[in-house]
């Protein structure tokens, strides 16, 4: 049985592939009208989530399929102290793909270890988020044209940005790439990240200034301080507001940079930036729905 | 000090001073009923000191737990009062329930019954990484 997990669990041909299939769903939506018809998802969101859920939603119901799940743990027996092994069990009866998004990292992958169904990791705690990192890196293709001879800057919490890891580690498998990292350093890149991409060959450079540095990149992918990921409160707010984007800032960048974000913003990115040209970070969310189209008829199997 | 000769059993050589007790405990041999030598801090000309384990069984010894605690060990296995098989270790690609992760997000420390799986990341470091959330810095015995 197939699933997504991680983004390296998809060869670089499948992810030409995902990208493929997106633009041809992009330029001809109806012909993809019905590929899922009769066929359930299931989005089974043990954390909060508006975005991730409804683009896997829309994803499906474009594709003429149906969906159904829960939005929270509070509202599935997980509240009364079930198993996510008797959950997944439970719901692989009922829907031909799952996708699962929860708050303990690797919750995603000891689910596919038993599950009849395929799963789609939609973001487990601070560890990996692939589908993000599908919908990124179509924009990365429709905006740069090219996954090689980038320097992709990487700003804000890099420690528990799971969107981070998945996309350093994605990138990793193309040629000549420049990463730059910045962060305070209480929120540095995991060591296991880094030597992902050291090895690999590219080069990483570790930083605290995005002031001067934000010259130099082709992508700047901006990240949110993420509150739930604190047990400390404290040391939240200390570190909420160490970078922020403004248009104070991208004075100083190329005119063909693309700013990125997963989304949701907080305060991270000025709002004035928004009617930049350079932010690409809405044009994420709609790649993001057309690359799970892909990928939901990817591993059921389906074509158009 | 004299020990008795095996005449089915086995010999663990090379035990790293001072990890005999580890390695005792892991192989629960105190829940054996056969003869158990534990010998600590022998003069080595390799390692200056080192510990010997030896059995007067021939156990199903669980070598990957061996080779995990100390790679460096040698498993001699001794049939009717001679050596018959010297076997030394390789550390094991995978190792169930072994390790726990201590990582306080990942699934392992909440969820029943759910095997703690770890994978050889990097040999020469002998660092695992848990299959769940790939954490390494939390690894510790269980």
């Amino acid at each position: 049985m197939r699933h997504l997990i991680d983004i390296c669990d998809l060869s670089l041909e499948e992810i030409d592939s995902l990208i493929s299939c997106a633009l041809d769903i992009i330029a001809h939506p109806d012909d993809y009208a019905e590929v899922c018809k009769r066929k359930k998802l299931a989005t089974l969101f043990f954390e909060p989530s508006t975005r991730t859920r409804l683009s896997f939603e829309a994803a499906m119901m474009e594709l003429g399929g149906n969906v159904l799940g829960f939005s929270a743990a509070a509202s599935s027996s997980a509240s009364k102290g079930e198993s996510v092994m008797d959950t997944i069990t439970v719901v692989s009866s009922y829907a031909d793909i799952i996708a699962m998004r929860h708050p303990k990292e690797g919750a995603p992958k000891h689910a596919s270890m038993k599950c009849k169904v395929p799963i789609i990791n939609a973001g487990d705690g601070g560890h990996n988020h692939p589908t993000q990192t599908l919908a990124d890196l179509l924009t990365i293709k429709r905006e740069k044209g090219s996954f090689n001879n980038l320097v992709v800057g990487l700003c804000g919490d890099l420690k528990f940005g799971r969107t981070v890891h998945s996309l350093i580690t994605a990138m990793s498998r193309y040629k000549n790439i420049t990463f730059v990292l910045i962060s305070p350093d209480e929120l540095k890149c995991p060591q296991y990240i880094v030597d992902i991409a050291k090895k690999a060959g590219h080069t990483v450079i570790e930083t605290t200034d995005l002031e001067n540095t934000i010259g130099t990149l082709d992508i700047l992918y901006m990240t949110r301080v993420q509150q739930e990921r604190f047990f400390n409160e404290e040391d939240y707010i200390r570190l909420k507001d160490s970078f922020i984007l403004d248009t104070e800032k991208l004075k100083f960048a190329k005119e063909d940079l693309t700013v990125m974000h997963p989304l949701p913003r907080v305060n991270e990115i000025s709002v004035k930036v928004d009617d930049d040209p350079r932010a690409a970070y809405f044009k994420q969310v709609e790649n993001g729905k057309y690359m799970r189209m892909a990928l939901i008829m990817m591993l059921l199997g389906l074509k158009k | 000090m004299n020990i008795d000769g095996i005449q089915n059993g086995i010999v663990l050589d090379h035990i790293k001073a001072g990890k005999s007790m580890d390695i005792y405990n892991y192989l629960d041999l105190d829940k054996l009923d056969s003869t158990v030598a534990i010998i600590k801090n022998v003069k080595s000309t390799k390692m200056g000191r080192k510990d010997i384990i030896k059995i007067d069984e021939l156990l199903d010894i669980d070598l990957d737990v061996l080779a995990y605690i100390d790679p460096k060990i040698t498993v001699n296995i001794i049939k009717d009062g001679k050596l018959a098989e010297k076997r030394h270790l390789n550390l094991p690609k995978e190792i169930k329930n072994v390790l726990k992760c201590k990582n306080p997000r990942c699934i392992t420390g909440c969820e029943q019954e759910i095997d703690h799986i770890f994978v050889l990341a990097d040999e020469e470091k002998c660092l695992y990484r848990c299959i769940y959330c790939d954490g390494e810095d939390y690894v510790s015995l269980k």
